[in-house]
């Protein structure tokens, strides 16, 4: 298929293009899938850097000697962390910004089949995260509960729980819908030819997604409605004096944030998909085994909510039960790193930054898959709960995993979004930075875990001291690459290069627009007629 | 009339059976309910729960199926819809129960 | 695949997922009345005696004729009668403002005998009677905030008909508020024998 060149006389970038509202007002009252995006992009980072910050506060107070917080003031910094990086980084975090940026052009349409809602759900997502952040100076204060939210403390805590829960009610009614946007869209307003198996991996991964974000939302959405409920009219259904049962607390809780964290990782392995068949000049080994392995990690998945309670009161019977559920749920995810490895066996290795950062997603990822499995076995479980082995398998898998996987999108699609190409040294300075950080601040997590450090705990008994310090200064080179990172990203967006349509030589639909595309994306809706990662039929432009 | 013939029109729903049928289920829900009222004045005990439940399942079915145009529907994510929501609900409420009663 | 029918049936699509959506919502709290249930049997029959039969079934009878008269409206519409119509969405509003009446007075009615979350005399009554009770008021209070929001869209859909916005070569709107109106009557359909004919 011929380059696309652009039409000079008409081609306006989409983010330059003046349409009805003027100014500001035209990004905020956008309805253009890409302009939404970059919404996301810019309000979910913001987020991140907050988090990022306050996680460096908690890694300074456990330095020896500068215990900066009061234990309430830890409480209340680890909670804010974890709903801030859960609930407004990592589960809408590649969805939003490159599901809606990139779903409409991968599957050849012009827009998703709901823009206004798009719009929408971006209000609602403000929203939430403003009343998470006002709960922080009225009505009692910043929650202090963890991001669990675990009864009865949060009944009894005088801290500002209802809102803070609310605001994360109003999250999750934004998510829901996206996910309807998005399933709709993939069923709807794919191309002619654009058959289910010619869609990109990248589009599977928002699509099984998309269907967890429906179906297990509602049940925090129905959840933290409870917990309000009992908080202000003490209904009882979590209260033993008058008949709940605080673990159902926990079963419906985790029903929905065991699937949250496949919400977190799937659309980011869709992308590792795209990523590595282009580097490896090759077409992706097993594309229904990954597509496949997709739906079958959403479903089975959903099913392992009770590894999170073993040692909470749950039966043994239930905990044999969840345990060899969470086996099975390993399988498809290895299918995955198992493929993904084949594809580059034989291929023509491009090093270039999206590669470095979705190879290092692998091994984190796999790092963090295992410790899993050590924390899905009844008995070690027992030794390991509450631990700060349990912080580092999270970190491993959510931050090595999904957020690496981030990283990558941003180094992949960077050029697409904005025109422009980055330096490319100082990124992989910065991956470099990044990654040695990342290891020296969370793998001896695994080893103060073992041997019995608690989380949550705002200080620790002196043997573990060492492991702290080795971590917390781990944390900062880490911090430092973010940083580093971060300002290579946004300097090229106003001084960087001028990319090409296809600078990394990708044989997905995106590929054929201009870098950066217009307002209406294609011209004319493309006929497909090959497969999304066939090179030998595509030219290759540098 | 063999409705599930009728083709989709564009953008509508599609071609439900008319007035006249929709007054003939709501005879039959109203019956189902007068069933369902004095079958709970029984002392059936243990299975009147599970009589009670069917009848509401199936005058479930019969709005979605009529009301709803289910019977009709013509495009698979829908009319897969229904039984993938029962199939979550059941595992999310069968998994739980399987904590709750062995306790 | 014709686009142009496909991106137009994707309102209705979208539709049905909200409606999915719904469901697991209450969902969640019929599984917190299962375990409940199962736990305390006698104790959610003593709770059930104390709810008013007559009046449960008046609502459903309530409910279910106005799932007839909003597919009515659409067939109406379809049959290309937008007056006609938008009468049996008035009756539709109607009987939702009637099922409300009926549980206002019912609420009252409890309240009035003490029975209500954290109130004295529940209290002194058994756990699971007290669980019974915050299960009855939660439910059925998230399925009348449905029926009022359920009034809401009807109302404005009232509007667009008698506007000409919504008509037979456009109808998605009132298809999907007809939608949302019969998955409020299907939650009532379980909430009905789960709190009122339990034996």
């Amino acid at each position: 298929m011929p380059e696309h060149a652009p039409d000079i006389r008409e081609y306006v970038p989409y983010f330059a293009y003046k349409g009805k509202y003027p100014g500001v007002l035209g990004w905020l009252f956008a309805t253009d899938h890409k302009r939404i995006g970059i919404l996301y992009l810019v309000s979910i980072m913001t987020f991140f850097f907050i988090a990022v910050g306050i996680g460096v506060l908690m890694r300074i107070n456990m330095l020896p000697g500068l215990a900066i917080f009061t234990p309430q003031q830890y409480n209340a910094a680890f909670t804010l962390h974890g709903i801030i990086m859960i609930f407004l980084v990592v589960i809408p975090a590649v969805p939003t910004i490159f599901g809606n940026f990139f779903l409409p052009i991968l599957i050849g349409g012009r827009d998703m089949i709901f823009p206004r809602l798009n719009l929408f759900t971006w209000y609602l997502f403000i929203t939430g995260a403003l009343l998470a952040m006002v709960s922080i100076f009225f009505g009692g204060g910043a929650v202090d509960t963890g991001w669990t939210f675990y009864v009865p403390f949060s009944l009894k805590t005088t801290v500002n729980v209802p809102l803070a829960v609310f605001a994360v009610f109003i999250l999750g009614m934004s998510s829901i819908l996206t996910g309807i946007n998005i399933v709709t869209t993939t069923h709807q307003l794919r191309a002619p030819g654009m058959g289910f198996f010619k869609m990109p991996l990248s589009v599977w991964g928002f699509y099984a997604t998309a269907w967890v974000q429906i179906l297990a939302t509602p049940i925090i959405g129905i959840t933290m409605l409870l917990v309000v409920m009992e908080r202000l009219f003490g209904i009882g259904v979590f209260d033993p004096s008058k008949g709940g049962d605080p673990l159902l607390y926990q079963h419906l809780f985790w029903i929905y944030s065991h699937p949250a964290v496949y919400i977190m990782i799937l659309p980011a392995m869709g992308v590792i998909s795209d990523i590595f068949p282009v580097f490896s000049r090759k077409n992706i080994y097993g594309y229904k085994m990954i597509a496949f392995s997709s739906i079958a990690i959403a479903s089975v998945g959903s099913l392992v909510w009770g590894h999170h309670m073993y040692v909470s009161g749950q039966s043994d019977t239930a905990g044999i039960i969840f345990s060899f559920l969470t086996f099975l749920v390993a399988v498809p995810s290895a299918i995955k790193v198992f493929n993904w490895l084949a594809t580059m066996y034989k291929g023509s290795i491009q090093v270039e930054p999206p590669f470095l950062f979705a190879l290092s997603f692998v091994f984190l990822f796999s790092i963090g898959g295992l410790t899993g499995l050590f924390l899905g076995a009844l008995s070690p479980n027992v030794q390991l709960h509450n631990t700060y082995f349990v912080v580092g398998h999270f970190h491993y898998v959510i931050f090595g995993g999904m957020g690496f996987g981030l990283f990558a999108a941003f180094h992949y699609w960077f050029p697409k979004m904005t025109g422009r190409m980055y330096n490319k040294p100082f990124s992989v300075v910065s991956w470099l930075i990044l990654f040695v950080g990342f290891n020296m601040f969370y793998f001896p997590m695994f080893i103060m875990g073992w041997q019995g450090m608690p989380r949550r705990y705002y200080n620790y008994l002196p043997q573990f001291t060492d492991l702290h310090r080795i971590a917390s200064i781990g944390s900062f080179i880490m911090v430092a690459g973010l940083v580093l990172m971060a300002a290579n990203l946004i300097r090229a967006v106003f001084t960087g290069a001028k990319a090409p349509a296809n600078p990394w030589g990708g044989a997905t639909l995106e590929w054929t627009l201009p870098s950066p595309p217009g307002p209406e994306d294609f011209e004319e809706i493309p006929v497909i007629t090959r497969g999304p990662y066939e090179f030998d039929k595509k030219e290759v432009s540098v | 009339m063999d409705t599930s013939a009728v083709r989709e029109m564009p953008g509508t729903q599609p071609h439900g059976p008319g007035m006249c049928s929709y007054i003939v289920v709501w005879g039959a829900l109203i019956l189902l309910t007068a069933m369902t009222v004095t079958v709970a004045g029984f002392n059936l005990q243990k299975i009147a729960i599970i009589v009670c439940l069917g009848i509401a399942a199936i005058k479930s079915t019969l709005v979605l199926f009529y009301f709803m145009h289910l019977r009709y529907e013509q495009r698979l994510v829908i009319k897969l819809l229904i039984p993938i929501v029962i199939a979550t609900l059941a595992i999310f409420i069968g998994l739980t129960f399987s904590d709750v009663i062995t306790r | 695949m014709n686009g142009r029918e496909d991106a137009r049936a994707g309102g209705r699509v979208g539709m049905w997922l909200f409606i999915a959506t719904e469901i697991i919502l209450f969902g969640g709290l019929f599984l917190l009345y299962s375990m409940y249930r199962l736990k305390n049997p006698a104790d959610f029959h003593a709770g059930s005696l104390e709810l008013n039969r007559v009046l449960g079934t008046l609502n459903t009878v309530i409910l279910l004729t106005s799932s007839l008269t909003v597919a009515c409206a659409i067939a109406a519409l379809g049959n290309g009668r937008p007056k006609q119509s938008a009468l049996f969405v008035v009756a539709t509003i109607a009987c939702a403002f009637g099922f409300l009446t009926v549980k206002a007075f019912e609420w009252t009615a409890k309240f009035h005998h003490g029975l209500y979350p954290n109130a004295k005399v529940l209290l002194s009554l058994s756990k699971g009677e007290n669980l019974f009770f915050g299960l009855y008021y939660m439910m059925t209070g998230l399925h009348a905030v449905h029926v009022l929001v359920g009034i809401g869209v009807l109302s404005v859909m009232l509007i667009r008909v008698l506007r000409g916005a919504i008509t037979p070569a456009n109808p998605v709107y009132l298809v999907n508020s007809g939608l949302y109106w019969h998955l409020v009557d299907i939650i009532w359909i379980f909430l009905f024998p789960l709190f009122y004919l339990i034996t």
